[in-house]
């Protein structure tokens, strides 16, 4: 049962922003952000130059739209709760395609779909341009506390292992007749979830016990030595 | 005779809720043997494990390793003397590529750079994976992480090489493969199994341990033959398997 190669994120290739250093691009990904951020959302034009931007970074990196639409949906929350706005925002009303919606609801619910979208979209061309460990070697370079790196460094390596124990835990729920779906079977899906933190927990107990058996003292070797 | 590899002498242990594993146990391995460990469940079989690279106390009793006593201001050089491949190798295999993970023993030991390398490319030479260096290890097959599980161990350049199960969950062809590795290693090996025909096919003596004490200790194939002694101690060959036929019988017996 292997997984599957490269991770979910990730879209293989060779272009420029591939190759470029992964503490750059971490840089230049939060600069991005927060100068969208920061714009104030009457700026229209400003923000058709920060897509321009953004399609120009991906058209370089020569990942399919497609891709990074179909990722996109981690977003549809909070573009249904951004839909909302308007018409549940007090202030003055306006008429659109024959429906009342409140005018400073609409202005911030384009507000919050425009910035949404632009940091998604970025974070997601960061994720598909950059190795997990070639991100964690930039946080490494950019000084964040070794302590957090290697809980990141953990996080996505046992990611895998930990989802496929979960997805062998529901094939045999659903063997044995539950439909884990089903709200009538939820109090046993949540009893499999306990089970799973508990196995999770358990396991890193005896990842910890490897480690100290190979003389770990508590400092990883660097991964960019390496990397 | 000479100093032994591995000088167990009446250790006894105890769990912290009470449970005692270990009765005083008496075990010497001495340089480039091969010893199988056996015994049912719960025989305290991983509890002397975790007891040979210090992981546990002894209660009662010494462990020494290559002479020197497992004792807590030895413990950085008792654990590269002792290397332990657990049974997952997934525990084992944490870091992001094959070859980090082998780096991870000799760097904390101090190595660094060019002998770094060196040694980590030595390792996986030895366990046929130096292809693989740059893979991330959950990508590997079950038996490519078990053989890469044993090189970051080998990386350490250990006294005694401690395996736990090595052919657990191996397909035929792996532990086979496995088998050959072990054979072309020139290491003293200690290694607990089940899968009775792999520690007759390699380790030509055997360590019985049951309810926490030796039961025998005497080559593999006279302890395999013992129907007493294995029937008393939980431990059966697998269907159609018969040590005699084996052609495995020692020269004088």
């Amino acid at each position: 049962m292997g997984a599957g190669h490269g991770h979910r994120l990730h879209f293989h290739g060779h272009s420029p922003v591939h190759r470029a250093p992964a503490h750059l691009k971490l840089l230049a990904l939060l600069a991005f952000v927060l100068v969208v951020v920061a714009t104030p959302r009457e700026w229209y034009a400003a923000y058709a130059g920060y897509l321009a931007v953004l399609l120009g970074v991906v058209a370089l990196s020569r990942v399919p739209f497609g891709y990074l639409a179909k990722r996109m949906v981690v977003e549809v929350p909070f573009v249904v709760f951004a839909l909302l706005v308007p018409f549940v925002a007090t202030g003055p009303r306006t008429e659109v395609l024959g429906l009342t919606v409140s005018e400073p609801g609409l202005l911030a619910a384009w507000g919050l779909l425009a910035k949404g979208t632009l940091g998604v979209l970025a974070s997601l061309t960061m994720a598909a341009t950059t190795e997990p460990t070639a991100v964690l070697a930039g946080l490494q370079r950019l000084r964040m506390p070794e302590l957090l790196v290697q809980i990141m460094g953990f996080m996505i390596r046992y990611l895998d292992v930990v989802t496929a124990e979960m997805g062998r835990m529901m094939v045999s729920m659903r063997s044995r007749g539950c439909e884990p779906r089903s709200p009538r079977h939820w109090p046993a899906l949540a009893r499999s979830l306990g089970a799973l933190f508990i196995r999770s927990y358990e396991r890193g107990e005896r990842v910890h016990l490897a480690m100290v058996s190979r003389g770990y003292t508590g400092k990883l070797p660097s991964l960019e030595e390496q990397a | 005779m000479t100093t032994p590899v591995l000088e167990v002498q009446g250790l006894a242990y105890a769990y912290p809720d009470g449970h005692q594993a270990l009765f005083g146990v008496d075990l010497h391995v001495h340089r480039g043997e091969r010893v199988a460990l056996l015994g049912p469940n719960g025989a305290g079989k991983t509890t002397l494990v975790l007891h040979l690279n210090g992981i546990l106390t002894a209660g009662a009793g010494t462990v020494a390793v290559s002479g020197l006593p497992v004792e807590k201001k030895h413990v950085q050089e008792i654990r590269r003397r002792v290397g332990i491949v657990f049974q997952d190798p997934d525990d084992q295999l944490f870091m992001a590529s094959v070859r980090q993970d082998v780096a991870f023993g000799p760097a904390n030991l101090g190595l660094k750079g060019e002998a770094l390398q060196r040694r980590v490319m030595h390792a996986l030479d030895l366990v046929g994976m130096a292809d693989f260096a740059d893979r991330p290890p959950h990508h590997l097959s079950f038996g490519q992480r078990r053989r890469v599980a044993v090189a970051t161990v080998l990386a350490m350049e250990p006294e005694i090489l401690v395996l736990d199960e090595p052919s657990s969950n191996l397909d035929p062809a792996s532990r086979r493969e496995l088998a050959d590795i072990l054979r072309s290693l020139d290491v003293t090996v200690l290694m607990v199994t089940h899968d009775l025909p792999y520690a007759l096919e390699l380790c030509p003596r055997s360590v019985v341990l049951s309810e926490g004490t030796v039961v025998a200790d005497g080559t593999t194939y006279d302890v395999l033959t013992d129907d007493a002694l294995m029937r008393a101690n939980r431990l059966e060959l697998p269907f159609g398997f018969d040590p005699r036929t084996t052609g495995m019988a020692p020269p004088a017996g």
